[in-house]
C-alpha cells in the first residue's frame, strides 16, 4: 500500500513539473481525455458495458460551459459544475432508456441516441452549428486567479483531473464498485444476490456521464470553444480505442491510452493528413485480435509473471 | 391543385417515394446485419463503409474501365462479398469465442481504415454517378410523376429481401443455416461444414451491402462518408424492429424510411431524428423490440 502511494506522489511530482517541460495546452489536452477515458472505463471495464455514445457527454458539457460562461457570464468554476451536472442529467436519461437492453445492443442504443442529440445540437441555435461556439473566456477562477494565462490554468486542470481520478478511484474499490464488478462477471447471479443491477448500472452510467462531462467542460475552458466534434461518433470511438489500448479495467490504463493517442494525432496530424483515421482503425484492429489487455494490462501481467504471481 | 393534409399532393407523394427509397436500404442494410448477427453473433459495424465500397467500386469500375451498371449490379456485390470473406478468414474468425463487443469494436476499427482510405483518394465531397439511360425520366402516374430510378431501387430491394428470405426459410441449404444458427455444434456434428457457412454468410450480408451501395449509387452522391451516416440510423432501425426475424427487419427498414419521409413533410426539422426518438419509444414499450424475442 505504501508503494503505491510512493508511486502516485512521484507521478503527481511529475505533473506538477509538467508545464516547465511540455506545452502546457497539449498536457491539458491529455487531462481532459484521460479523464474522459477514466469515466469511460469506469463503465466497460468495471460495468461491463460498452457506451458508444459517450462523446454526446463531453460535447453536451462543452456547449453547456461555454454558453454558461460566455453568455450567461458564469464564473469558470460554476460553469464546469453547471456543465458536468447537464452531462449527469443526460446520461440519466440516456442511461435509463439504453439499460433496458444489454450487451451488443446496449452498445447500439447508445449510439443511436448521442446521434440524435448530434443532430440536434446541428440545429440548435446556441450551439453556433457548423462553427462551433467560439471565443469563450476563461474567466477568473473564484474571482481571483485569472485562468487566462496557461499555467494557472493548467494547475488547475490538474487538479480537476486528480479530484477525479480519485473519485473513480475510490468508487472503483468501494463496496458500490465490487457490485459493479460482480455485476460485469455475472450479472445473473448478483441479482440472484439480490442486487438491484438497473439501479447500480444506471448509477455507474449517470456517474459515467457527468465525470466524461466534466472532461468536456474543462476542455472547453483550455480551448475557449465548444465544436460539433467532440459531440461527433468519431470521438466515442476515440475513447473506445484509448481505454482499449491502455488496458481496460485497469486503473491507468485510460490515461495511458489517452495520453497515447492524443499525443499520436498531435504528431501525425500534419503530415499524414486523412490517414490518421486509417492508424487509429488499424490499432483498433490489431488491439483487438493481439493486445485485447492493452499495454498496462499486458505490464501488469509480466509484472505478475516476473514476481511469481501470488 | 389536389393536397393531403395542406400538403400538395405532388410533394406527398414525392417524400413518401423517398421515404421508401430510403427505407429500401435500411432494409437491406438491417436485413444484412440480422443475417449476420444471427449466424457470427458479431455486430457489423464495418456495413456502412461495406455499403459506401460498393458504391464506390460501381463509380470507379464505370470511370476506370468503363463498367457500366449493369454489370457493376453484379460485379461490385461480389467484390465486397469477396472483401467481406478475406475478413472474416483473417480476423473475424477468432473472435467468435470472445465477448460479442470484440466484434463490433474490430468491425469499427475496419469501418474507419476503409472510410480513411476512401477519403484519402477522393476527399469528402460526392462523387456523381449518372442514372442509367434505362431509367431516365419518370412515370406519369396522372396525380404525381414517379422517376423511374426510385420505382427500380423499390423493386429491386424489395426482389432481393425476398429472394432472401425465402433463400433462408424455404430452402434445405437456408434450413441449414438456421439449425446452424441456433446450435452451431450440434449442425456440426450432423456433418455440416459450419465454418464455411459462417464464412459464406459474412460474405452473403456484406455483398447485399454492396448491392444496396450500387442501388445508391444513382439515386445519392458517392462520397466516402454516405456509409457511416447510414449505418448509426440501420442501428437504429434494428433496434427497433428487433434481430430475430428476417421479415421483421424489411417491414421496420420500409416502414421507418416512409415514417422519416413523412417528417419531412411536415416538420423537415425533426426528419433526422425522428428514427432515433422512435427508437426511444420502443425501448420504453416493448424493450425486445417489435419483432424480438428477449433472449
Amino acid at each position: 500500500m505504501s508503494r503505491q502511494l510512493v508511486g502516485y506522489a512521484i507521478l503527481l511530482a511529475l505533473m506538477l513539473v509538467a508545464p516547465a517541460v511540455v506545452y502546457p495546452v497539449l498536457v491539458m489536452k491529455i487531462l481532459c481525455f484521460a479523464l474522459f477515458a477514466c469515466a469511460f472505463n469506469l463503465l466497460i471495464g468495471y460495468t461491463g458495458l460498452l457506451s458508444f455514445g459517450h462523446a454526446v457527454f463531453l460535447g453536451t458539457a462543452g456547449y453547456v460551459a461555454g454558453h454558461s460562461i460566455k453568455v450567461w457570464g458564469f464564473p469558470p468554476e460554476l460553469g464546469l459544475i453547471a456543465a458536468a451536472l447537464a452531462a449527469a442529467g443526460l446520461g440519466w436519461v440516456i442511461g435509463s432508456l439504453a439499460i433496458r437492453r444489454s450487451g451488443i445492443y446496449f452498445a447500439m442504443i447508445t449510439l443511436a441516441l448521442a446521434q440524435m442529440m448530434y443532430f440536434f445540437f446541428l440545429q440548435a441555435p446556441f450551439t453556433g452549428g457548423e462553427d462551433g461556439l467560439q471565443d469563450v473566456p476563461r474567466g477568473k477562477l473564484l474571482g481571483v486567479i485569472d485562468l487566462a494565462n496557461d499555467y494557472n490554468l493548467y494547475y488547475f486542470v490538474l487538479a480537476i483531473f486528480v479530484f477525479a481520478f480519485w473519485l473513480i478511484h475510490r468508487t472503483i474499490h468501494s463496496p458500490f464498485g465490487q457490485v459493479l464488478k460482480a455485476i460485469r462477471e455475472n450479472e445473473a447471479r448478483a441479482i440472484s444476490l439480490g442486487y438491484d443491477v438497473a439501479k447500480y448500472k444506471l448509477l455507474a452510467f449517470v456517474l459515467s456521464a457527468g465525470l466524461a462531462g466534466l472532461a468536456g467542460a474543462t476542455k472547453t475552458l483550455v480551448f475557449r470553444f465548444a465544436t460539433l466534434t467532440d459531440a461527433h461518433w468519431h470521438t466515442s470511438g476515440e475513447v473506445v480505442l484509448m481505454t482499449l489500448l491502455g488496458g481496460m479495467g485497469t486503473v491507468f490504463g485510460p490515461v495511458v491510452g489517452a495520453a497515447t493517442i492524443v499525443t499520436l494525432q498531435n504528431e501525425l496530424a500534419d503530415k499524414v493528413g486523412s490517414l490518421v483515421t486509417v492508424i487509429m482503425g488499424a490499432i483498433f484492429v490489431v488491439c483487438v485480435l493481439v493486445f485485447r489487455r492493452g499495454i498496462v494490462g499486458e505490464l501488469d501481467a509480466l509484472y505478475k509473471r516476473m514476481t511469481g504471481a501470488r | 391543385m389536389s393536397e393531403i393534409f395542406g400538403v400538395p399532393i405532388q410533394a406527398f407523394m414525392g417524400q413518401l417515394m423517398l421515404g421508401l427509397v430510403n427505407g429500401s436500404f435500411y432494409a437491406m442494410l438491417s436485413l444484412g446485419l440480422a443475417v449476420i448477427f444471427g449466424m457470427l453473433n458479431i455486430i457489423n459495424f464495418a456495413h456502412g463503409a461495406l455499403y459506401m465500397m460498393g458504391a464506390m467500386f460501381a463509380w470507379m469500375g464505370l470511370n476506370y474501365f468503363g463498367i457500366g451498371y449493369w454489370w457493376s449490379l453484379l460485379l461490385a456485390p461480389l467484390a465486397v462479398g469477396a472483401a467481406g470473406i478475406v475478413i472474416e478468414r483473417s480476423m473475424l474468425q477468432w473472435l467468435y469465442k470472445l465477448d460479442h463487443l470484440y466484434g463490433l469494436l474490430l468491425t469499427f476499427g475496419l469501418a474507419l481504415i476503409l472510410e480513411g482510405i476512401f477519403r484519402d483518394q477522393y476527399g469528402v465531397s460526392g462523387q456523381p454517378y449518372s442514372i442509367p439511360e434505362e431509367f431516365v425520366g419518370a412515370y406519369n402516374l396522372g396525380f404525381m410523376f414517379l422517376p423511374k430510378y426510385r420505382a427500380w431501387v423499390i423493386l429491386a430491394s424489395l426482389a432481393v429481401c425476398f429472394a432472401t428470405w425465402f433463400f433462408i426459410e424455404k430452402t434445405p441449404l437456408g434450413a441449414y443455416l438456421r439449425a446452424a444458427t441456433e446450435n452451431p455444434r450440434l449442425t456440426q456434428a450432423f456433418g455440416i461444414n459450419v465454418p464455411l457457412m459462417v464464412m459464406l454468410t459474412y460474405g452473403f450480408g456484406v455483398a447485399l451491402a454492396g448491392f444496396a451501395g450500387v442501388l445508391a449509387a444513382p439515386a445519392m452522391q458517392v462520397s466516402p462518408l454516405m456509409g457511416s451516416n447510414l449505418i448509426i440510423v440501420v442501428f437504429a432501425v434494428v433496434v427497433i424492429g428487433g434481430m430475430g426475424s428476417i421479415l421483421g427487419s424489411i417491414v421496420t427498414g420500409l416502414g421507418l424510411g416512409v415514417i422519416e419521409g413523412m417528417t419531412k413533410v411536415f416538420w423537415p426539422e425533426a426528419s433526422a431524428t425522428v428514427v432515433f426518438v422512435i427508437m426511444a419509444i420502443v425501448l420504453l414499450v416493448r424493450p425486445a423490440g417489435l419483432f424480438g424475442r428477449e433472449k
